[in-house]
């Protein structure tokens, strides 16, 4: 009992350690003085595999995503006679909450676990101790232009996902399904209100995106330098970004939308 | 450096230092890995540092480094106390410090050019031409002036860590630290090495420091050795001093015996009584 409890105990003090040590990384590469001219083209470099390269997933994602919520709705709507609503449906259902949720986890998958494994691997092979040793400080150098690609390229991501999926469900509902184009388009123009929906959503991504790439580059930097260590700090970014994710969903969801 | 001067026998005083260590320990978790080890790297010359694997050799270097801190006691170099000093000061000092690490730890988004002129270009603003005649001087000196466009994933282990050299000694440090340098390298490859150290040294007229536990190799060049066990510096001298010396644990070392003060076998329970038993072993 006495050596649970003292399990327990070893084991939340570690965590917390660990969250001060992420703390820690955060604020030295984030607020450590800028060197503009220096971080600029790794930051670019960085936005590039980062944002450029998750592209794919997400337009792909984001097109069926909408197919499938304009094919769903309608055949929900229609029995009530009111199929024209679906273009307000997929809109508010797309930028309150599929687009940031759906982006995050995706970028997660794609972009924070290969951040994890890069910054792992550089730590096995002793090149962030090298930076180190040559005087350069890898937080700086490695980590801040990461950090600043992810949270640049989530909310934009966040947003082409949306547009990719409500031109979805525009192609499913107009096309095939023959609902009216100008009652399609019409119902989302009333029904979208700018800062109710897009800016909540675009808030949202901006905090999902801090978080991931947090929560990526943490596990990367303190991971342990073997092969199983650096497995387990991606698996570990994946699960916990995807728990934050949808656990801060629910609450910036009942912050936005709640009637307290 | 003369026989004469050799055989006499030679202790690294305090006016020739550039490294000291005093009193120092160190732990890891509950392990002591040093206690209170205190010891002079000589400025200009090839100090080893040998010991047994696990006695803690590479985290000497780091602590030099300043990579990791130390319990307690005192690491100068040239009187500043590097574990007293602060992350930015330590970046200041880190310029005069070049290190070889083992796996070489080229960075691999980068070839080998721009591996080498990374120092220069991060610590000092001259020109890109004046740079590149830098880079190829350097690269020139370790024999891989014609590699200069390949990517670190193009070359042998060997190549590599000629590479790392050249980028460790791009800023003319005052010190360069050797990890394991000849760990893992085929005999070619450590012979150009050994060579290599020897003759950098020389020319540079830096102080190197080799971490290692290959014995011909680092006798063959070290112009002072410390060998290091269970946390302390147990003996101390040049080559020759070293393989005079009569305690068993020096002797084991030095000649590669497999059994000795340092047993073969990992402590465990009496073999035959552990064959007859059907305990658990897992």
């Amino acid at each position: 009992m006495i050596d649970r409890i003292q399990r327990l105990g070893h084991k939340t003090l570690s965590k917390l350690a660990a969250f001060g040590r992420s703390g820690q990384i955060l604020l030295q590469s984030v607020v450590a003085r800028p060197a503009p001219l220096m971080m600029l083209p790794l930051l670019i470099k960085q936005i590039y595999f980062v944002g450029v390269l998750s592209l794919v997933i997400i337009v792909v994602s984001g097109a069926f995503i909408g197919m499938v919520l304009g094919l769903q709705g309608y055949t929900i709507l229609v029995d009530y006679g009111s199929e024209q609503a679906v273009g307000q449906m997929v809109a508010l259902s797309l930028l309150r909450e599929l687009a940031p949720v759906v982006t995050a986890l995706l970028f997660a998958g794609r972009a924070g676990s290969a951040l994890t494994a890069e910054i792992g691997l550089m730590k096995a092979t002793e090149q962030l101790a090298s930076l180190e040793m040559i005087g350069v400080d890898p937080l700086r150098r490695i980590i801040a232009p990461r950090l600043y690609a992810g949270f640049i390229c989530m909310p934009l991501l966040s947003m082409i996902f949306a547009v990719v999926g409500i031109w979805g469900a525009a192609v499913v509902a107009i096309d095939w399904l023959g609902i009216y184009s100008g009652a399609y388009w019409a119902n989302m123009q009333q029904s979208v209100d700018f800062w109710n929906d897009v800016v909540n959503g675009l808030i949202k991504a901006v905090v999902f995106g801090f978080v991931v790439t947090w929560i990526a580059v943490y596990q990367g930097y303190d991971c342990i330098p073997t092969s199983e260590g650096i497995s387990q700090a991606t698996t570990r970014t994946v699960v916990y970004s995807s728990l934050a994710v949808l656990g801060l969903d629910f609450i910036l969801t009942a912050l936005m939308f709640g009637d307290f | 450096m003369d026989a004469e001067k050799r055989a006499s026998v030679y202790r690294p005083s305090p006016q020739d230092t550039i490294i000291e260590v005093t009193d120092m320990t160190f732990s890891r978790g509950s392990r002591k890995i040093f206690d209170g080890v205190s010891l002079r790297i000589p400025k200009g010359k090839v100090t080893a540092i040998m010991g047994p694997s696990g006695t803690g050799k590479t985290t000497l270097l780091k602590l030099i480094g300043g990579q990791l801190l130390p319990d307690s006691g005192e690491i100068r170099l040239e009187g500043q106390n590097i574990p007293g000093l602060s992350r930015r000061e330590l970046f200041v000092v880190r310029e005069r410090m070049g290190m070889l690490f083992q796996s070489g730890a080229l960075f691999t988004d980068m070839n080998v050019f721009d591996n080498v002129a990374f120092p220069i270009r991060v610590h000092t603003q001259l020109p890109e031409d004046m740079i590149r005649d830098i880079v190829l001087m350097k690269l020139n000196a370790v024999g891989l002036r014609g590699a200069v466009k390949l990517m670190p994933s193009e070359l042998s282990g060997g190549m590599a860590r000629r590479v790392a050299l050249a980028r460790a000694i791009a800023l003319d440090p005052d010190i360069v630290m050797y990890d394991e340098p000849f760990t893992g390298q085929d005999p070619i490859a450590m012979g150009v090495l050994v060579n290599l150290i020897k003759r950098l040294n020389e020319a540079l007229g830096h102080s190197s420091i080799i971490v290692s536990h290959d014995i011909q190799e680092t006798l063959s060049i070290a112009d002072y050795i410390y060998l290091l066990s269970d946390g302390k510096v147990i003996a101390e001298g040049t080559p020759e001093e070293l393989r005079q010396v009569e305690s068993e644990k020096v002797r084991q070392f030095v000649e590669g015996l497999p059994d000795g003060p340092v047993p073969f076998h990992y402590p465990a329970p009496d073999y035959v009584e552990q064959l007859m038993s059907t305990g658990e072993t897992r």
